[in-house]
C-alpha cells in the first residue's frame, strides 16, 4: 500500500494526558496502575483509571457519559481538535471520515440506569438516553458533531482489536477515494461489565499486571482515548510518521482464548508486513498485545518469534497503562508513533522475564533510533490486527 | 457533495430472514409482489453450522446473523472475509448482564460476558466456518447497514477478493425496549465480489451523497424499513429481487446517505 502520513496524534490514559506526558512516563518507567476503587466496584484487582475527566461542551450535553468525557479529554490534548479544524479548512468537512473503535462504549450509563429503575414499573430513568450514551456508534456520533465533520463514519467493535482495525478501514477509505483524510482512534472507559466480566472469567490479576513475567497472572483493566489523523498526503516539508501496512485475520479457534501457537496472530503480522512491502528484518521494535495472561503471552511470543525472530526488541506497555480493551490498538499505535518520533524503545515493566518465552523483551525504556515498528492487537472472537508504522522519510 | 468508491462490486448471493421473510427465495417473491406481504413475526431458523453446544447457548441475535450468513455464503464460507453490521448486537444478553450488575451480588455469567462483545456473531461465525480470513464488526446506529456496505465494498475494491456482508438487528426486551424500540428481528447478507461471475445478480456502484433515502411504495414494507435498522437495506433488496436497473438511496448518517446504482447482470 501507499504509505499514509499520520499528521497528528494524541492520547489520554492512566499515564497522563498528551504526548509529552506519555513519553515522560514511559522514560521514567512509571506505571499508571492503582488498586481498583472505581465507582462501586469491590474486586481484588488493579486498574488504569484516568483521574480527572472534563465536562462536555453544553451543546453536546445529551452525549454525557464517561466514555465521551474521556474522548473529550483526548480531543483537547495536543491541540488535536484544533488540528482537525485546520484539516477541514484545507479539505472540507465532507472529505474527512471518522473511524473509531470501542468495546463497551458508554455501557456504564446503562448499568447505572438499571440500578435506578422505577421500583414499580421497572422503567429506566427518563433522563437516560441509549442512543447518545450506550450505543456502540455513540462515540463516533459525538466526535463527528464535536469536530463538525460531515464525511462517512462508523465504529468498529471487535473487542480488543477494535481500534487497531480502524487504521485498516481508514486506509481503505482513502485508497478507494471515498475520503481524503480520516480521524481514527479508540475510546474505552472503565465500567462494571468489563471489570466483573473479566473477573468472572478469572482473567484479572490480583495485583498490577506483569506481561511476559514468569509469574504473570492476568490483566489489569485500563481506560484510554487515543486519536490520529491519517491523510492521503502531507506537505513535503512536514516530517510526520507513516502508516505503512495493516494485516487482519481470524483465529477461528475459540471465543476467548488465543490459538495456542498464535497462528492467526502470525497471519496478521505477515499480512501487515506484506502490505508494507517490508521484510521481517526491517522491524526495529514490536509493541506486543501482551495482556499478561499466561496463555495470551505464550501464544503471542511463539507467533512473534516465527515472524521477526528472537532478536527484535519487543515489549508490552499494558503493565504501565493497563489493558485498555477497545482503545488498546489506538493507544499503542500512539505509543509506537511517539517511539518513532522521539527515538526510544518503550519498556514493559516486569520483575522476572519468563525464560520460556523466547523473544527479546525490553523491560526498561532505552534510547534507540527506530525506522519501522509493528504493533499487535488481538481480541475476543479470535480477531487479530497488526499495524506497521514508519519514521518520517529522510 | 458526493464521493464515489472507485470500483464497482457484484452481488453474487443474498440471504434474508425477517418478518414474513423465511429466506431469499421467499423474500424475492414478496418483494416482486409487495401486496402479498404480511407482518408475521420473524422465525429464526436453527443454525446448522453451529456445534450442538454452541446451538444450545446461541441467543436469537447470533442465530439470526448465522442464518443469513449461511444462506449467502453457500459453499464459500471458509474462504470469505466477513463484515458484520449491527446497530446494537445482542439486546437480550445485554439486558441479563445489566440486571445481574444491578444486584448486590453482581454475579456475572462468564458466557454472558463473552457473548456481550459486539463481534460475538463474527467470532462464532469464523469458528463455525473455520474461516481465518479477516472479519470485522461495525456499528453506525440506524445507518449500520449502509456503513456495513461501505466497509464491505471498500474491502472488495482494495483487496480484489470477495467479502460477505451480514447485517442484523433484533428487538430489545423491556426496559431497554422503551429506550430503543425495534419491532422485530431482521437480517440480510450479501456475498460481494470484485468480478462478475456466473451467479452474479447485479453490479453495484456506491457513492455517498445527501439525497433522501428511497421509500418503499408499499406502505407496510416502508413501515418495516423504518422499524428495524437492518431493514434499511430493503430498497436495495427490492431492486435485487425485481432485477430492475436504477438508483436506490439508503439511510446512513445525519446529512449523509448512500447512493447505490444497481445494474442487473
Amino acid at each position: 500500500m501507499r504509505p499514509l502520513p499520520v499528521t497528528h496524534f494524541t492520547a489520554a490514559s492512566a499515564l497522563g494526558v498528551g504526548r509529552d506526558a506519555h513519553a515522560q512516563a514511559l522514560r521514567d518507567g512509571r506505571s499508571g496502575l492503582v488498586p481498583c476503587r472505581f465507582e462501586t466496584v469491590e474486586l481484588p484487582t488493579w486498574v488504569g483509571e484516568v483521574a480527572s475527566l472534563p465536562p462536555l461542551p453544553d451543546a453536546l450535553a445529551r452525549f454525557d457519559s464517561r466514555n465521551h468525557r474521556l474522548a473529550e479529554l483526548a480531543l483537547q490534548a495536543d491541540g488535536f481538535a484544533r488540528d482537525v479544524a485546520a484539516c477541514i479548512e484545507r479539505r472540507g468537512a465532507a472529505r474527512i471520515g471518522i473511524v473509531l473503535g470501542t468495546s463497551t462504549s458508554g455501557i456504564l450509563s446503562t448499568e447505572q440506569a438499571y440500578r435506578a429503575r422505577d421500583p414499580r414499573t421497572g422503567a429506566l430513568p427518563a433522563a437516560f438516553d441509549y442512543a447518545t450514551t450506550h450505543n456502540t456508534y455513540a462515540l463516533a456520533a459525538y466526535v463527528r458533531e464535536r469536530l463538525a465533520l460531515a464525511g462517512p463514519a462508523l465504529v468498529i467493535s471487535t473487542a480488543c482489536s477494535s481500534s487497531a482495525k480502524v487504521f485498516a478501514t481508514a486506509a481503505r477509505w482513502i485508497a478507494t477515494g471515498l475520503v481524503d483524510a480520516a480521524v481514527v482512534g479508540g475510546v474505552d472507559s472503565l465500567c462494571l461489565t468489563t471489570l466483573h466480566g473479566f473477573h468472572s472469567l478469572q482473567l484479572t490479576a490480583p495485583g498490577p499486571c506483569r506481561p511476559f513475567d514468569a509469574r504473570r497472572d492476568g490483566i489489569s483493566i485500563g481506560e484510554a482515548a487515543a486519536f490520529a489523523l491519517l491523510e492521503a498526503d502531507a506537505p513535503p516539508d512536514e516530517r510526520v510518521p507513516r502508516l505503512l501496512g495493516y494485516g487482519e485475520s481470524s483465529d477461528a479457534h475459540h471465543m476467548s482464548a488465543p490459538h495456542p501457537q498464535g497462528l492467526g496472530a502470525e497471519q496478521a503480522m505477515r499480512a501487515a508486513l506484506a502490505r508494507a512491502g517490508l521484510a521481517p528484518e526491517a522491524v526495529d521494535y514490536v509493541n506486543l498485545h501482551g495482556t499478561g495472561t499466561p496463555s495470551n503471552d505464550a501464544a503471542e511470543s511463539l507467533a512473534v518469534a516465527r515472524v521477526v525472530g528472537t532478536g527484535t526488541p519487543c515489549s508490552s506497555t499494558k503493565g504501565a497503562t493497563g489493558h485498555t480493551l477497545g482503545a488498546a490498538g489506538a493507544l499503542e499505535a500512539a505509543i509506537c508513533l511517539l517511539a518513532l518520533e522521539r527515538g526510544f524503545i518503550p519498556g514493559g515493566p516486569l520483575e522476572q522475564q519468563d525464560a520460556a518465552l523466547a523473544i527479546a523483551y525490553a523491560p526498561r525504556t532505552r534510547a534507540a533510533d527506530l525506522r519501522v515498528v509493528l504493533s499487535n492487537s488481538f481480541g475476543f472472537g479470535g480477531s487479530n490486527c497488526a499495524l506497521v508504522f514508519g519514521a518520517p522519510p529522510p | 457533495m458526493t464521493a464515489r468508491i472507485a470500483s464497482a462490486v457484484f452481488v453474487d448471493a443474498v440471504g434474508v430472514v425477517g418478518p414474513g421473510f423465511a429466506d431469499w427465495p421467499t423474500a424475492r417473491a414478496v418483494l416482486h409482489a409487495p401486496e402479498t406481504w404480511s407482518a408475521t413475526r420473524t422465525v429464526i431458523p436453527q443454525p446448522s453450522l453451529l456445534s450442538p453446544s454452541e446451538r444450545r447457548r446461541a441467543g436469537r441475535v447470533l442465530r439470526l446473523a448465522v442464518a443469513v450468513a449461511t444462506e449467502a455464503a453457500g459453499e464459500y464460507a471458509v474462504s470469505l472475509a466477513t463484515v458484520f453490521a449491527s446497530s446494537g448486537a445482542d439486546g437480550d444478553n445485554c439486558h441479563e448482564l445489566c440486571l445481574a450488575l444491578a444486584t448486590p451480588e453482581r454475579a456475572v455469567s462468564p458466557t454472558r460476558f463473552m457473548n456481550s462483545v459486539h463481534n460475538a456473531p463474527s467470532g462464532y461465525w469464523t469458528l463455525a466456518a473455520h474461516a481465518m480470513r479477516p472479519s470485522t464488526a461495525i456499528c453506525a446506529f440506524d445507518g449500520s447497514f449502509a456503513a456495513g456496505l461501505l466497509e464491505a465494498a471498500t474491502q472488495v475494491a482494495c483487496d480484489g477478493e470477495p467479502v460477505l456482508l451480514v447485517a442484523y438487528d433484533a428487538d430489545y426486551p423491556e426496559p431497554l425496549r422503551a429506550k430503543r424500540p425495534i419491532s422485530d428481528a431482521f437480517a440480510c447478507a450479501l456475498r460481494l465480489s470484485p468480478r462478475q461471475g456466473t451467479t452474479s445478480i447485479a453490479r453495484l456502484e456506491i457513492a455517498t451523497g445527501d439525497d433522501a433515502a428511497t421509500r418503499l411504495e408499499a406502505g407496510s414494507l416502508e413501515a418495516l424499513r423504518r422499524a428495524i435498522p437492518a431493514a434499511r437495506a430493503l430498497p436495495l433488496l427490492q431492486r435485487l429481487a425485481t432485477g430492475t436497473a436504477g438508483r436506490c438511496v439508503l439511510d446512513y448518517l445525519d446529512g449523509l446517505s448512500l447512493r447505490v446504482e444497481v445494474t442487473p447482470c
